[in-house]
């Protein structure tokens, strides 16, 4: 157990708040993996939970709070112990990722959670274009093409793109081969997908995310395409433009890394097993 | 992935984020620790084409983009939108009053 100190204020000042599920602030983490053996239980959650002031931390359905990866947990214990003098949930967005995958609350299982993924795509950013301006016209075509044709060239698929209101016409096929793609995700990465989905507005350019083939900084741009150009042709408002910037930053970063951690395989096993 | 530059580079990066992020005792953080040890294991170096150092890599560039631009985000908020309403002072003082002081308290 580590312990990391902060000072005694911000004891008080976490129970004055009464912020569930709030406790205090000296923070640890512990891995119950020790004292829950994942071997005797093979279909157990196990996993890692957090402690703030050796209490342990819960989900706002109260749940106890465990993630199935530790590198995820130590991410999240960083979040609670970033927070100084008031507790920002809104800059926690690890937490609420995996509050949500705990809680569920909108109650949907894979089936829907993939629906509702793939039904971005008659409505992705990347496939709507515009004719006038031509500069935006070109902006859109140079920036979104490749990222389309990739997308097309990863997963043999036709999308294309449209300037008419209704957008692209998506052939079933196209939609079948994402649906299945996405069912090999299991239910947290799912939640994260769908996350970032909505965040970019875009399913392509999540995927493309996900599968690293830009980083959250190019897909955050290629997603505010219009956004950048009319802030090139008319200036930038700090107080506007880059505050919505730094958030769709932060959120779509952390929707990718819950993705990649709550999916991943057991690389550093095997790295050490070489040693 | 060409965006990414060096991995020594994002990790610079990150454990500067890191420091922001944890204040005084930032070297005895898990994060910093984990980090560090990630990268020692898998030994990041340009050179090498293997898919678990790219994954890493990439790993860490998300994570220092969302260290940074929550770092970024609560800046802007504090400076533009975390002042609150003004005080019943403060707004008589806009127009040049005073409020009337009254020793007994509101009648």
């Amino acid at each position: 157990m580590e312990n990391l100190n902060i000072p005694g204020p911000l004891l008080l000042l976490a129970s004055a708040l009464n912020l569930l599920p709030l406790w205090g602030c000296l923070l640890s983490l512990s891995a119950c993996s020790s004292l829950i053996p994942q071997d005797f239980y093979s279909d157990s959650p196990g996993g890692f939970e957090i402690n703030l002031d050796h209490r342990k931390l819960k989900t706002p359905q109260a749940k106890l709070f465990t993630v199935p990866s530790e590198a995820l947990a130590i991410a999240v214990a960083t979040e609670w112990d970033s927070q100084k003098d008031t507790i920002k949930f809104y800059t926690m967005h690890l937490t609420t990722l995996c509050n949500t995958a705990l809680d569920n609350p909108t109650q949907r299982n894979k089936t829907q959670l993939i629906r509702a993924a793939v039904k971005f795509l008659e409505t992705d950013t990347v496939c709507y274009r515009v004719e006038e301006p031509p500069a935006l016209a070109e902006l859109q075509k140079n920036e979104w093409d490749p990222v389309v044709a990739w997308a097309e060239k990863r997963y043999n698929v036709t999308i294309g793109s449209s300037t008419s209101i209704l957008g692209p016409n998506i052939p079933a096929s196209t939609k079948e081969t994402f649906v299945s793609h996405l069912a090999s995700y299991n239910m947290w990465a799912l939640q994260g997908i769908e996350f970032v989905i909505t965040q970019l507005k875009s399913l392509i350019l999540s995927m493309s995310l996900i599968d690293r083939h830009i980083t959250v900084e190019k897909a955050v741009l290629l997603s505010r395409l219009e956004e950048e150009y009319q802030i090139q042709r008319w200036g930038n408002v700090e107080w506007a433009h880059d505050y919505d910037l730094c958030e769709l930053r932060a959120r779509t970063a952390a929707g990718t890394l819950f993705v990649h951690l709550c999916s991943e395989s057991s690389t550093v096993k095997h790295k050490l097993l070489q040693d | 992935m060409a965006a990414l530059g060096t991995p020594l580079r994002t990790l610079r990066a990150l454990l500067r984020e890191l420091r922001h992020a944890a204040g005084r005792s930032y070297r005895d953080s898990p994060a910093y620790r984990h980090v560090l040890a990630a990268f020692r294991a898998h030994r990041v170096t340009s050179e090498k084409l293997c898919r678990a150092q790219q994954e890493l890599h990439f790993q860490a560039a998300t994570y220092l983009c969302l260290l940074r631009s929550v770092r970024e985000h609560e800046a802007l908020h504090r400076e533009y939108h975390g002042r609150g309403e003004r005080s019943p002072q403060e707004v008589a003082g806009l127009v040049g009053f005073r409020l009337p002081q009254q020793p007994g308290g509101k009648g």
